[in-house]
């Protein structure tokens, strides 16, 4: 028998050709998995942003799931609202998505988050992570890693790139008592896609924060997108794992992880960091992995 | 098909969208293309789930891949994750 070749993963497009993102932005991607796996039943609820951006000007639009355009602040309260809406109307089959970027979450949207966490609300809520406010031209966000580059962490001198470590999103969530949190990466779509599934039926409030890179952001050849998000992963600097009711698994186990200074040295953002630094950054990211281990080990006792 | 408002006074009394992007053809943007040696592919798929553009066709599970010139914005990531290096990039002709 001749084996035919097989899709990983569904073959049905939600997304439309001509969305204006960058050549090589993960964010279209991570539209794309995320309606694969959800299906068209669902309402996206996107604030300002890239991901809101690139789906286009109307009168035409990018997506074929409806789409509300909500006010910066407040995403995960107009998901929850829609989903109060749905609920009175008797409407069950239909997913609610709050869909913001990583600025739009862990600065200016984190209370509305941690509002809708507070009551449990019913909504999958997905942060799409590019390490900066994009759209606005790359200016430092709560996500933004330590030795990077942006527009206001300029490199001047030594200490001109950001020195804050990025905000630990799912652990404010998980403190919050959040029911599902897992990390996913634009590199690996079957296990992004697995995230989704599993994450959708789950009563209550559903974390997803994906990792999708930006090709003007972090200076990085287009086509090398794809590379330096699964190094991220590899290297231990965004690992998968997930919260499931407080308990921590890896969702993709890392047998050797490579050193940080592969997935630092292919970005322009990080190419003024010297030896030092770059031996400080992996420090830090093994004590993070660390960490990581040993809440899984703590959490599964 | 809806037609596109031509005044104001044809606007919708909220603002839904009624297009899809598709007529924007991106493909203008782009300096290089990828072109597929069918000889190579061994119909992996990668290429098609990698692509931001939605622009590597597949029809159905078998065939062979195909570009969408019209949206390809030749990023080059199907060529560089295809196990095979059965694409490469080249150069558009100048005009
Ligand atoms: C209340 C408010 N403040 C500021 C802006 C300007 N603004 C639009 S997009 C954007 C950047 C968003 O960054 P992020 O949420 O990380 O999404 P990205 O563009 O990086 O995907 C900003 C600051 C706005 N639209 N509304
Ligand atoms: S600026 Fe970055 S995130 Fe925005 S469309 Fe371009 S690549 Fe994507
Ligand atoms: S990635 Fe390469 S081998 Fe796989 S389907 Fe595409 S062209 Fe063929
Ligand atoms: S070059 Fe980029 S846009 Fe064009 S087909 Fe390949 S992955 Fe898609
Ligand atoms: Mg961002």
């Amino acid at each position: 028998m001749v084996n035919i070749p097989k899709f990983t993963i569904p073959k049905e497009e939600y997304v439309c050709k001509g969305h204006s993102a960058c050549p090589g932005c993960g964010t279209p991607l991570a539209l794309r998995y995320t309606l694969k796996a959800l299906g068209k039943r669902t309402v996206l609820n996107i604030p300002a942003g890239c991901g809101g951006v690139i789906l286009g000007v109307w009168p035409s639009y990018a997506l074929k799931v409806p789409v509300v355009d909500n006010a910066f602040e407040c995403t995960a309260a107009v998901a929850d609202g829609i989903r109060a809406g749905f609920d009175v109307l008797g409407v069950e089959d239909a997913y609610v998505v709050g869909w913001a970027g990583d600025g739009g979450t862990v600065d200016i949207g984190l209370q509305a988050l941690s509002a809708a966490v507070d009551r449990n609300a019913n909504i999958i809520y997905i942060m799409l992570d590019n390490e900066a406010y994009m759209n606005t031209g790359i200016q430092k966000s709560g996500c933004t890693p330590i030795g990077a580059w942006t527009t206001t962490t300029p490199v001047a001198d030594e200490k001109g790139w950001n020195t804050s470590p990025k905000k630990r999103i799912m652990e404010m969530l998980v403190a919050n008592g959040i029911v599902y949190g897992a990390t996913v990466n634009v590199a690996f779509p079957e296990d992004f896609i697995a995230r989704l599934r599993e994450a959708k039926d789950i009563k209550g409030t559903k974390f997803i924060h994906v990792l999708a890179p930006c090709t003007p952001g972090w200076r990085i050849d287009p086509k090398k997108s794809i590379e330096v998000a699964r190094l991220a992963t590899q290297t231990g600097i965004f690992p998968l794992y997930k919260v499931e009711n407080g308990r921590y698994s890896l969702t993709k186990e890392i047998k050797n992880r490579k050193p940080v200074r592969e997935y630092l040295m292919l970005q322009g953002r990080f190419r003024h960091l010297k030896e030092e630094a770059i031996n400080q950054i992996q420090k830090i990211v093994d004590e993070e992995y660390a960490r990581l281990l040993k809440k899984i080990k703590d959490t599964n006792e | 098909m809806v037609e596109a408002p031509k005044t104001y006074k044809d606007l919708p009394s909220t603002p839904i969208t009624f297009f899809t992007t598709e007529d924007n053809k991106t493909g203008t943007w782009r300096t290089i293309r990828p072109v597929i040696d069918k000889e190579k592919c061994t119909r992996c798929y990668i290429c098609w789930k990698f692509c931001p553009d939605l622009s590597i066709e597949v029809e159905k599970e078998g065939d062979y891949p195909n570009v969408d010139y019209d949206h390809c914005k030749g990023c080059g990531i199907c060529a560089n994750e295809c196990p095979s290096n059965a694409i490469t990039m080249e150069k558009e002709m100048e005009k």
